[in-house]
């Protein structure tokens, strides 16, 4: 006891003495240029809060339990999440805000799966997935604009916009070690947010694209309440289209292929396993499924800007794939709902929400570092299910 | 001619200050393997910090502004010193050993908690210093265009030597630095010769953590605006820079930002300034592609 | 084969044939693994030339290799997948074949019977590697959770599933029990016996080596310095020298000249 204690009120001096400028001092403007003002009570409560939440921690065991459930049980956990998600729109509670989010959750549990077949599969860490959502998003955005077409024919041919990019990009670099391409995506996707930023005549610039057409239905137009139950459903549909891509992908030879390049790039290479081709369409696959995902964000917004593809969205996807649980497609699910629709609810905490998003994805990581589920399920078996 | 000197001035400047947030990248990825995403960050809070303390010394304590610098100077590297320990403490150190990505995932967090933190604290908006060190001397002139070296630039390039000379002195000379590179080379024999491996990650960081701040001191005085976004630009970049001299070579760090200041330079110079971030990080690009080891890093033989 | 200023290997040429073991041999650092890293292409040969049977391996990069050439190769520190089972481990190696009957995924993707049975097929080829190797019981197991005796077999197991005609084995035995070494040695023998494959063998233990081999190559500083049957080999003056050094053969324990003379 004596000893937590001990621990909380060091955790506490840390805290106050750490936040001792930024929380003691504040920068206000005044006349004559930049001024400090004190407060010193912040101080005093960064050592409060810290010393409390230390303290509580030292006491609390996390359990350490592994959501290990039998195969049967996964399954029908999937089929009545897609159940529930199919009848959302029409239960009791649910108002045009909640079908909004869900909406907002769905793009991004449609991105993790994505990036799960680039990360989890194939072992490929992508910082700079955000750049086919872009492409995506700016090439339905410019075809609407300059061409007339549809939502429906822009949407596929985003999707293979988009993965034309990722072998475009993916070719001179997908020979680098893991964490070089990391950095090398990272900065591809900056590179293409710049060009957004820059190209002003083709993008409109920090200013963005509006007035983006929304979708139709064989021609039938929307009314604004119909419409957004219309765009649920069509996310819906394109999230577990991706997903029943990304299941069936994994039990082929190509999917089994991405597995065993995570695991040993040398081996496979001496098994007649042509790592290049596999690492880019491993990435192009990704890059497709990011592609649909953004001409679907930017028929919802209705505009966009290059506001909306900075690093941080890559960042948040990829903390989904990785709290997820890499390669558990439910995994997914609980993460985007965590990460994005709670974040959601807080929306007048603006600033808070980000930080407590960042907490959460430190302490989780710390909780739980193979993420929350994490089994993996072989894509073929030679006896019966146990 | 002169218009060049002048761009070359201003980009070795630059690249100073990018070569000391590099030497944090360069010395953590050796030690731990990990990208320390964080870093960037620690950059960010050593510019909000020496602000504070350069305005708290001479606004409430009635310093002059030397003096003001020097106390500056001191309290941005102590605090941004403690903010590296905390950090590797609290969100690296347990994961250690966990799966590739967890600490990577953790570190993005950790980017986030502190971009937050300042803008909560500090507010959003930019916090604008006015010049505080004034002058220089003209070079060469030609016509009205002058070649300026500014005491500013000349007390950056300075400082930036100094420290590195020092820290150079530490690796390579103190058991400190001894200890630094066997856990460099082998981190679990390292432990079993007797070196307290925790001891020397934490301190890597305190150090890496130090630099940057006196890099954030410095892009106050030299932009003389901050906010609290300024890290993550500012991070990948200095990362280009490691991985351009080759990452975990100390020279490279150094040369890599120099690099990395001159083409920025350069680029902005000549060709356009809004598209000087995608010229370096093209330039990481190629580097990759044709050496991935960078200039000065050894290349590794791949062992089957 | 040169690694900077220093020769790793250097005119090293012998044959290796169809239902014969080849033993490469020499002590530590004489180039055996360098040796296997350019016949697969690991390492491209900083000149000469390797043939397999009239193809030249120098210009094939290391997964053609396996592929046109086929030359299959196990590793010195076992490389499997190990958060894969013993199964998909033999899966991945019938990937060329598999990849081609699903139509580069289209034809699995839509479920086609052509597919559907190509993989069935796989299956079995895989299940009979199995049986071979006795690792039937665990095909749902992961391969990282083997014992290190059997996840050599299941190395072994997986090269083979690739249908190779040149099997490469890098130090096989090493690591395993004298119990698990005789099984592996059997299991050798047994290949040579029933299978149209050459095989080279990379081995330090000799009971292994002599047990085995129709053939035996000795290198010693990168280049050949004999080569014989195995009883050939256990007297040649130059083997003996490189294995003990220049020295008195009386001045080493009893135990170490056995060895190497066994």
């Amino acid at each position: 006891m004596l000893a937590r204690l001990k621990s909380a009120l060091l955790a506490g001096l840390a805290a106050a003495l750490l936040g001792l400028p930024l929380l003691g001092f504040r920068l206000t403007d005044s006349a004559t240029g930049l001024s400090l003002a004190l407060r010193p009570w912040w101080v005093a409560a960064a050592f409060g809060v810290v010393m409390a939440g230390r303290f509580v921690m030292d006491g609390l065991r996390l359990p350490d339990i592994q959501f290990q459930a039998p195969h049967d049980i996964r399954r029908q956990a999937g089929l009545g999440l897609t159940l529930f998600a199919a009848l959302l729109p029409l239960l009791p509670f649910a108002g045009r805000n909640v079908v909004d989010m869900a909406t907002m959750v769905l793009i991004y549990v449609m991105l993790g799966w994505g990036l799960n077949i680039v990360v989890g599969l194939a072992g490929l860490l992508d910082l700079g997935f955000v750049a086919f959502y872009a492409v995506g998003a700016y090439s339905y955005a410019l075809f609407a604009q300059y061409f007339h077409l549809s939502f429906w024919i822009c949407l596929p041919l985003a999707g293979m916009l988009a993965a034309l990019f990722g072998l475009v990009l993916g070719f001179p670099v997908l020979r680098l070690r893991g964490d070089y391409l990391a950095i090398v995506t990272l900065g591809f996707g900056e590179m293409i947010r710049q060009v957004l930023l820059n190209w002003q005549s083709l993008t409109g610039g920090p200013r963005g694209l509006s007035g983006i057409p929304r979708p139709t239905l064989f021609g039938v137009t929307f009314t604004p309440e119909a419409r957004v139950i219309f765009l649920y459903y069509v996310i819906l549909g394109l999230a577990l289209m991706v997903n029943l891509l990304a299941l069936r992908l994994r039990r082929l030879p190509i999917g089994r292929a991405w597995e065993a390049l995570r695991e040993d790039e040398i081996a496979c290479r001496s098994l007649g396993l042509n790592p290049t081709l596999l690492k880019l369409s491993a990435f192009a696959t990704g890059a497709m499924c990011a592609g649909l995902a953004g001409s679907f964000f930017a028929t919802r917004q209705g505009f966009i800007s290059p506001e909306s593809f900075t690093f941080m969205e890559s960042a948040v996807i990829l903390a989904i794939v990785v709290l997820g649980g890499m390669g558990s497609q439910i995994g997914i699910v609980l993460a985007a709902v965590l990460l994005v629709g709670l974040p959601e609810w807080f929306r007048e905490f603006q600033q808070y929400r980000m930080l407590a998003f960042g907490i959460v994805m430190v302490l989780i990581m710390l909780w739980r570092p193979s993420g929350l589920l994490s089994a993996r399920a072989p894509s073929i078996r030679l006896g019966p299910a146990p | 001619m002169e218009y060049f000197l002048q761009q070359v001035i201003n980009g070795v400047t630059l690249g100073g200050i990018y070569g000391l947030i590099a030497i944090g990248y360069t010395m953590v990825y050796g030690i731990i393997g990990m990208i320390n995403f964080a870093h960037g960050e620690v950059y960010m809070l050593g510019a909000f910090t020496a602000l504070i303390a350069f305005l708290a010394a001479t606004l409430l304590g009635g310093a002059d502004s030397a003096l003001g610098l020097a106390i500056a100077l001191v309290a941005t590297m102590g605090f941004t010193a403690l903010w590296g320990w905390a950090i590797e403490r609290v969100a690296y150190r347990r994961l250690r050993k966990a799966p590739r990505l967890a600490p990577l995932i953790s570190a993005i967090g950790m980017s986030v908690v502190l971009q937050n933190f300042v803008q909560v604290t500090q507010g959003a908006r930019v916090k604008p210093l006015p010049p505080v060190v004034h002058g220089g001397f003209t070079l060469m002139q030609a016509g009205t265009f002058k070649v300026d070296l500014s005491w500013l630039q000349i007390g950056i390039l300075l400082l930036t030597l100094a420290l590195m000379a020092g820290f150079t002195w530490v690796i390579t000379k103190t058991p400190l630095g001894r200890a630094q590179r066997a856990t460099q080379q082998d981190a679990k024999m390292a432990a079993l010769l007797g070196i307290d491996v925790d001891r020397v990650i934490s301190t890597t960081f305190v150090i890496g953590a130090a630099l940057a701040g006196v890099a954030g001191l410095m892009v106050t005085l030299y932009y003389g605006v901050i906010d609290f976004y300024i890290g993550f630009l500012a991070g990948i970049k200095a990362f280009t820079a490691a991985v351009l001299g080759g990452i975990g070579s100390l020279p490279g760090a150094m040369l890599g930002g120099l690099l990395i200041g001159l083409i920025e330079a350069l680029w902005s110079g000549y060709f356009s300034i809004e598209y000087k971030d995608i010229a370096a990080f093209s330039v990481l690009i190629l580097v990759l592609l044709f050496r991935p080891s960078g200039l000065l890093g050894r290349p590794d033989v791949e062992k089957v | 084969m040169r690694f900077g200023g220093l020769t790793a290997i250097a005119g090293v040429s012998f044959q290796a044939h169809p239902n014969q073991i080849t033993a490469i041999i020499g002590p530590n650092g004489a180039g055996k693994t360098t040796l296997f890293n350019c016949l697969t292409g690991f390492y491209r040969p900083s000149a000469g030339r390797i043939t397999l049977n009239g193809l030249p391996l120098e210009r094939l990069a290391d997964h053609q290799i396996a592929r046109q050439a086929r030359i299959a190769r196990t590793f010195q520190n076992i490389r499997l997948f190990p958060m894969m089972t013993v199964l998909e481990n033999l899966m991945v190696a019938r990937h060329a074949p598999l990849m081609k009957a699903s139509l580069f995924s289209v034809a699995g993707l839509l479920g086609l019977k052509r597919y559907r049975d190509a993989e069935a097929d796989a299956i079995e080829v895989a299940r009979r590697w199995l049986d071979r190797f006795d690792l039937t019981a665990f095909a749902d197991t992961e391969a990282g959770a083997l014992p290190h005796g059997k996840q050599r077999h299941l190395e072994i197991a997986r090269a083979l599933c690739t249908d190779p005609v040149l099997l490469c084995l890098d130090e096989p035995a090493a690591g395993l029990n004298p119990r698990e070494t005789a099984e592996l040695t059997e299991r050798l023998a047994d290949l040579r016996r029933t299978d149209d494959i050459a095989m080279l063998l990379i081995e330090h233990d000799m009971s292994v080596v002599m047990g085995v081999s129709d053939h035996i190559v000795v290198l010693d500083h990168g280049r050949k310095i004999a080569e014989g049957s195995p009883f050939e080999i256990k007297r040649d003056p130059a083997v003996i020298r490189a294995y003990l050094g220049e020295t008195d053969d009386e001045a080493l324990p009893p135990d170490v000249a056995g060895d190497v003379a066994c």
